[in-house]
């Protein structure tokens, strides 16, 4: 930890006395704030393998793993002790945004500077292939009906991003807050073990993003009642989208990036710059696509104008639906 | 026969000159990251994927180097277990209670031997059973609900009493204790944070490894500090160091039982090595344990857990591979290399890409011979480790320990809750109660609980969901006789035995 402090330290230093230093960023450094396998986990690794293989950065990024409190950890040691480093880039995504509005970290999003997004997940509502309901609206009358009768589950707890997404689908149903404690939901360790669960028929329902999931709604296991994206989603483009079906409600969960708060603007624009190459390039497009994200791209203060509003945005539909008082 | 054209195939992929090569170094870099303390098959696979990268392999030759090195680690951390009583990993934490009274027995030879046979006979087992059966297994798995986990997880818990030490009470006390340092963290199903002091560092809980290298490996050189003031220094017998083969005899028909117990373990996707291990172990020592000589250096009980794990970790990759679903949490990282090669593992990854499947199959098959070839030469490298002074050996340890958790999580405060167990498990052990229990209550208990929770959410809290489904009720009349014939057999054992001859309590 002391070398490592010390380390950091002294490429900030060198960072201040070398302003052409910062430029070539040098070592760049990834932090995925997950154990290896998770959404974050892929971002920093992939990214990181992307940027040096289409030669926009010369050195190899290096992965660091820094699992703990979905993210709240390394938001910490970031804020505490390497808030200037211009070589650091941390992934991140719309789940770690749930938590800022929901007070699950140290610091609300003032304490960094967010970097860019380049592609985004799509939350979808999927049910067994054999379940009686087939779109979304048999789903919030059997549930109106009775709130009880149907078991819903996802990959986040109570209060996480997919229990949200279906609790913004519900509101837009007619449903009420005091309804919606009374939604049964099931928290599940991943998208995967959720929708092979349903299809043991323990759960009814599953809301999750579609990327994990998408080779079963290609085999025909499991019927997507809904996808929560503005536009028909290009690799599922026979998806019914929840907007088509009356119900205004979009539910991404974007993958992107954040640095420490004091680094330099120059250290900043040039890490903008860097992504937008790389999110321009044919690679990015291909690895986005083989994940099941959508290429989109949002950087610079434009994204970090967003990440506050969404902050702000997410914050108030927890209070609304109970999740925060 | 459509399988095994297939095979076939695979294996034509996978036995060119290269793809051997890297077969062969990632057994041997595997071997050497599961042996040391605190490294284990996660951090083996997940250090070398990057090199996989760097060395620009396609993904075929990638994912052979990177099985290789799963297997290798799964074989390397019964070595520490026996050598050091220290667990490499998880599932290597039920080969101590055998394995190191063997070694201190002089039998360090034999006890590497067998384990690494029975590792071979768990991991073939797998294989074969992973290349039969896989798509049919996959469904059956799925019909396993969080209740029926949950039936499962009170199975084991209740076999615990019996696994070790001859206070069972103690024993109890110790899983209990595992199972309170458990309830650590965010709690799973509403994000609640709980005993957490306010610090985020908590809020993952306690990391299992970390516990097991601060409880063991920290807790031995405290002890040792203490003998060495003490000036009573154990003395090591260092016996033979090639095994004969009449020594591996012994180990064959529990090696199966266990390859058989874990594989079923396996299948079940979150159960993992770690529970498949603990089965095997209860099982073998339920069945075979006649003369009361488990606990003190069976070759039994280190062929059962040993078979049991590495078929838990062959049977993992059915619901990796047939579903997505990781089984355990090496295979969550061999499903992120899958991912990052952008292979998707899923209901069709057997129908789209059937030679990346048939690939892998073969590359595990190959794998496990090598790992036989490479680890029974190694014995005597590995015996001579105990021939070094202690005092010599353990700083190296310390090291190790520190650098391997470090590695993990890159967070000092780990460090501190390693050394916070070490203080721990001293005093439990100068208490005299078992360690293993106290990491099986922290492994176990946080999926127990889990799914104890995901089976009320679904009930809307109403109970009976616990005793609805047939599986359930199957799981729970196994323990019931489990506890029962224990009871009967320990009440027969006392009649023959006259009060006083030896104080031998309640197996249970």
């Amino acid at each position: 930890m002391k070398h490592l402090l010390s380390a950091a330290a002294l490429a900030a230093l060198a960072g201040f006395a070398l302003p052409g230093g910062v430029t070539k960023a040098e070592a760049a450094e990834c932090i995925a704030p997950a154990d290896p396998g998770g959404g974050w986990d892929f971002t920093c690794r992939t990214v990181g393998r992307l940027l040096t293989e289409e030669g926009i950065l010369d050195a190899p990024v290096q992965v660091v793993n820094m699992p703990g409190g979905v993210g709240a950890v390394a938001y910490a040691r970031v804020m505490n002790s390497e808030s200037d480093n211009p070589d650091l880039v941390v992934a991140t995504s719309t789940v770690g945004i749930t938590q800022i509005a929901q007070g699950k970290y140290p610091a609300g999003t003032d304490a960094m500077r967010w970097l860019a997004m380049l592609g985004a997940d799509v939350g979808v509502v999927l049910v067994a292939a054999d379940s009686p309901y087939n779109t979304l609206d048999d789903l919030f009358a059997a549930m109106k009906e009775n709130v009880g009768s149907v078991v819903t589950s996802g990959s986040t707890a109570a209060g996480g991003w997919d229990h949200i997404r279906l609790l913004m689908l519900a509101q837009a149903a007619g449903m009420g807050p005091e309804e919606f404690t009374k939604i049964r939901w099931v928290q599940f360790d991943g998208g995967t073990p959720a929708v092979t669960q349903m299809m043991g028929g323990q759960t009814q329902v599953v809301v999750t993003d579609l990327g994990e999931i998408a080779g079963f709604v290609e085999s025909g296991d499991v019927k997507v009642l809904a996808a929560m994206s503005d536009e028909p989603i290009p690799a599922f483009p026979d998806l019914p989208t929840a907007k088509s079906q009356g119900y205004d409600v979009t539910g991404y969960n974007w993958r992107g990036f954040y640095t420490g708060g004091k680094v330099s603007d120059e250290a900043y624009d040039k890490w903008v710059s860097n992504l937008e190459t790389l999110f321009n390039s044919e690679a990015w497009k291909e690895a986005a696509e083989a994940n099941g994200l959508i290429p989109i791209w949002r950087g610079g203060k434009e994204f970090n104008d967003y990440v506050v509003e969404q902050a702000s945005q997410m914050e108030a539909i927890s209070r609304e639906i109970g999740v925060i008082k | 026969m459509e399988t095994l054209t297939f095979l076939a195939a695979g294996f034509q992929v996978a036995l060119t000159p290269t793809n051997l090569a890297l077969a062969l170094f990632g057994c041997f870099a595997g071997t050497i990251i599961g042996s040391l303390p605190g490294l284990g098959p996660v951090n083996g696979v997940a250090i070398l994927i990057p090199l996989a990268f760097s060395l620009r392999l396609d993904p075929t030759s990638a994912l052979i180097m990177l099985s290789a090195v799963y297997y290798g680690a799964m074989y390397g951390g019964r070595i520490s277990s026996i050598m050091l009583n220290i667990p490499g990993d998880e599932p290597a934490i039920m080969t101590t209670l055998d394995g190191y009274p063997m070694a201190r027995k002089g039998k360090a030879a034999e006890a590497l031997a067998i384990s690494g046979v029975a590792s071979f006979i768990g991991a073939t087992f797998a294989t074969v059973g992973l290349t039969l059966f896989a798509p049919l297994l996959a469904k059956a798995a799925i019909y396993f609900g969080p209740a029926d986990y949950f039936a499962l997880y009170v199975l084991a818990f209740a076999t615990i009493g019996g696994i070790s030490g001859a206070n069972p009470i103690k024993t109890l006390l110790a899983a209990c204790l595992g199972l309170m340092i458990g309830t650590v963290g965010l709690d799973p199903a509403t994000g609640t944070a709980r005993y957490t002091l306010g610090s985020f560092n908590l809020y993952d809980g306690f990391d299992p490894i970390v516990a097991i290298v601060g409880l063991f490996a920290i807790s031995e050189v405290l002890i040792l500090f203490e003998m060495h003031v003490a000036g009573s220094e154990p003395i090591k017998r260092l016996g033979r160091v090639i095994p004969r083969w009449s020594d591996l005899k012994p180990g064959f028909g529990a090696s199966l039982r266990g390859s058989v117990v874990g594989f079923i373990a396996g299948i079940l996707p979150g159960a993992g090595a770690s529970l498949g291990a603990v089965m095997s172990y209860s099982v073998e020592k339920r069945i075979s344990n006649k003369d009361d000589t488990f606990g003190k250096g069976d070759p039994r009980g280190v062929a059962a857990p040993e078979a049991g794990n590495n078929a838990a970790s062959g049977g993992a990759l059915i619901p990796m591979l047939t579903l997505g679903v990781p089984g355990s949490g090496t295979t969550a990282v061999m499903l992120a290399m899958l991912v990052s090669l952008n292979i998707q593992p899923g209901p069709l990854l057997f129908q789209n890409q059937p030679e990346i499947v048939w690939g892998l199959i073969a590359s595990l098959y190959i794998a496990n011979f090598v790992l036989l070839a490479l680890n029974i030469p190694m014995i005597g490298i590995f015996t001579r480790i105990l021939s070094l002074p202690q005092w010599s050996l353990m700083p190296f340890v310390v090291m190790v320990s520190f650098l391997g958790i470090y590695s993990i999580s890159h967070s000092s405060f780990d460090l501190l809750v390693m050394v916070g167990f070490g203080l721990l498990g001293y005093l439990l052990r100068k208490l005299d109660v078992s360690l293993v229990p106290v990491v099986l209550g922290l492994l176990l208990g946080a999926d127990m609980e889990n799914n104890l929770r995901r089976a009320l959410s679904i009930s809307d809290g109403s109970f009976a969901i616990l005793v609805q489904s047939p599986i359930s009720i199957g799981l729970y009349i196994v323990t019931i006789l489990l506890l029962a014939t224990a009871a009967v057999m320990s009440l027969r054992d006392r009649k023959r035995r006259p009060a006083g001859s030896e104080v031998h309590t309640l197996e249970e």
